[in-house]
Formats: structure tokens, C-alpha cells, sequence
């Protein structure tokens, strides 16, 4: 099994990523950054992080989620992030990156906020 | 009078030597073989999470930075568990690390790189954090966790 699995799905004109496993050094790191590659390439710049599945998350996993950010935002699209377990939660306050994203914990509030 | 019964007191201490390659995969191998000593360790639930976190950024240094992903070269890990601690060493055998050329990832300027929150997360979730240039070379972190 892979160690994580990503599932596309589109709300409007908001790419829902819904993603479950580890975000780690490695295949984890590598299939978000696969996956929003691919999305910027089709031209899909705004996106919904739903991390609701991602039990694990190491300081790549968290270079990987700051890298999505500045590469969507520097194609002016808007990354935001869904459902936070509350070790990533934790994670985000330490590391001060919690302020930086847009974080939701209702999926319809989130797709509201792209208006 | 009463008598003296025999007292037996148990002080256990427990180690456990690991020799990986350096290579990305050694990480989740550290991990799962951490993650099995700390349970039977029998430290809580919240210390077995932050050890989990501290050896795999640990072991990542090792192999990434300390190794170069030289698969000529080896990462030592020994995992030390007492009645008061859990202490985990990682050694690499590269050219030797300063941790303190490694910058604050929480000021501002840094809050944006995708890299460099390992250490912090090391120091973040562990109690005692060291680095050493043993004379044999490379790098040793030792990490403590208390109970």
C-alpha cells in the first residue's frame, strides 16, 4: 500500500486533494508534490487540502506543504487546508506556519472561502 | 524479632544496537524499530510520538546530510531504555555537523523555507538534544526522553 493515497475530486472550481497516510521523507513528500505539479500544469490553481486522513506528518512532509503554498501562490491560485488532525495542528503552532495558511474545519466554509 | 525477608529490586535497563544503510528507506526502518522498543518500554503515548518524531528527523540528518545517501556508509543507532529515560543516539559517517549553523526556522524570514525544521522538532520534542564529533569521525546526536 502506498504511503499515501491521494483522491481528486472537483467542488466548483475548487480541486478537493483528500488524502490519507503519511506525509514523510520519501514517497509521501513525493506524491503531493506529484499531485499538485500535475494540478498547476492543468491549470487547477485553486486547491482544498483535505488532511483529515494524514495521521503523520515530518519536517519534509511540512517543507512539502510550505513548497505547494508559495509554488500556487506564485501562479496566483489559492491553497487551502481542510480538517487538520491535532498533531498537525500542533505542528503548524510551533513551526508559526499556522498563520500562514488558511485553515478550515468544514469543507463547505473552505469552498465558501475561494468565492 | 521479625525477620529479614529478601528484597529483590529490579533496576532494567535495555539496549538495542542498530547498524541501517543510508539510504531514504533506513528512515521508516529506524522508525518502526524505535517505535517497537519505546512500546516495549512502555513510555506513554505522547513520548512515544515525539521520540518517533525526533528519530526520524535524527535519521534523516544521518543519511541525507551526515551520509550524503553514501551507501558505503552507515548509520549506528543505539536505543538505551531505564527506569528513568529513554535515550536514543544516532551516528553518522560524515564530515561532521555544527548544529548551531543550522538557523532559527520560527523567525520570520525562515518561516517560508521548506527545509530546516528537523532539528527544531528534535529539540521540540525530546527533553535533552547533544551533538558530538566523536575522534572516530562523523556525527553523533544523542537524544533524551524522560519518563
Amino acid at each position: 500500500m502506498a504511503e499515501l493515497n491521494i483522491a481528486e475530486r472537483q467542488a466548483g472550481d475548487v480541486t478537493v486533494l483528500d488524502m490519507n497516510g503519511k506525509i514523510t521523507i520519501g514517497e509521501g513528500s513525493v506524491a503531493l508534490r506529484t499531485a499538485i505539479r500535475r494540478l498547476l500544469e492543468e491549470g487547477k490553481k485553486r486547491i482544498l487540502l483535505n488532511l483529515a486522513g494524514v495521521g503523520y506528518i515530518d519536517s519534509s512532509g511540512i517543507g512539502e506543504l510550505v513548497s505547494s503554498f508559495t509554488a500556487i501562490n506564485k501562479e496566483n491560485g489559492q491553497l487551502k487546508l481542510l480538517n487538520l488532525t491535532q498533531k498537525l495542528q500542533d505542528l503548524l503552532t510551533i513551526t508559526k506556519l499556522l498563520t500562514v495558511f488558511d485553515v478550515y474545519e468544514s469543507e463547505a466554509e473552505a469552498l465558501n472561502s475561494f468565492k | 524479632m521479625a525477620s529479614l525477608r529478601p528484597c529483590l529490586i529490579t533496576v532494567t535497563v535495555e539496549t538495542t544496537e542498530l547498524t541501517l544503510p543510508s539510504r531514504i528507506e533506513t528512515v521508516a526502518t529506524a522508525a518502526a524499530a524505535v517505535a517497537e522498543f519505546v512500546t516495549r518500554s512502555g513510555v506513554s503515548e505522547d513520548a512515544a510520538f515525539g521520540i518517533d518524531m525526533a528519530v526520524r528527523e535524527a535519521v534523516t540528518n544521518a543519511v541525507i546530510h551526515g551520509n550524503s545517501q553514501d551507501e558505503a556508509k552507515v548509520v549506528d543507532i543505539v536505543l538505551k531504555s531505564s527506569p528513568d529515560a529513554v535515550e536514543i543516539s544516532v551516528h553518522d559517517q560524515g564530515p561532521g555537523f555544527n548544529p548551531s549553523d543550522v538557523p532559527d526556522p520560527t523567525v520570520e524570514e525562515n518561516i517560508l523555507k521548506t527545509s530546516g525544521r528537523g532539528i527544531f522538532f528534535m529539540r521540540s520534542f525530546m527533553d535533552e538534544v547533544d551533538w558530538f564529533l566523536p575522534p572516530e569521525g562523523g556525527t553523533t546526536v544523542r537524544m533524551l526522553k524522560r519518563r
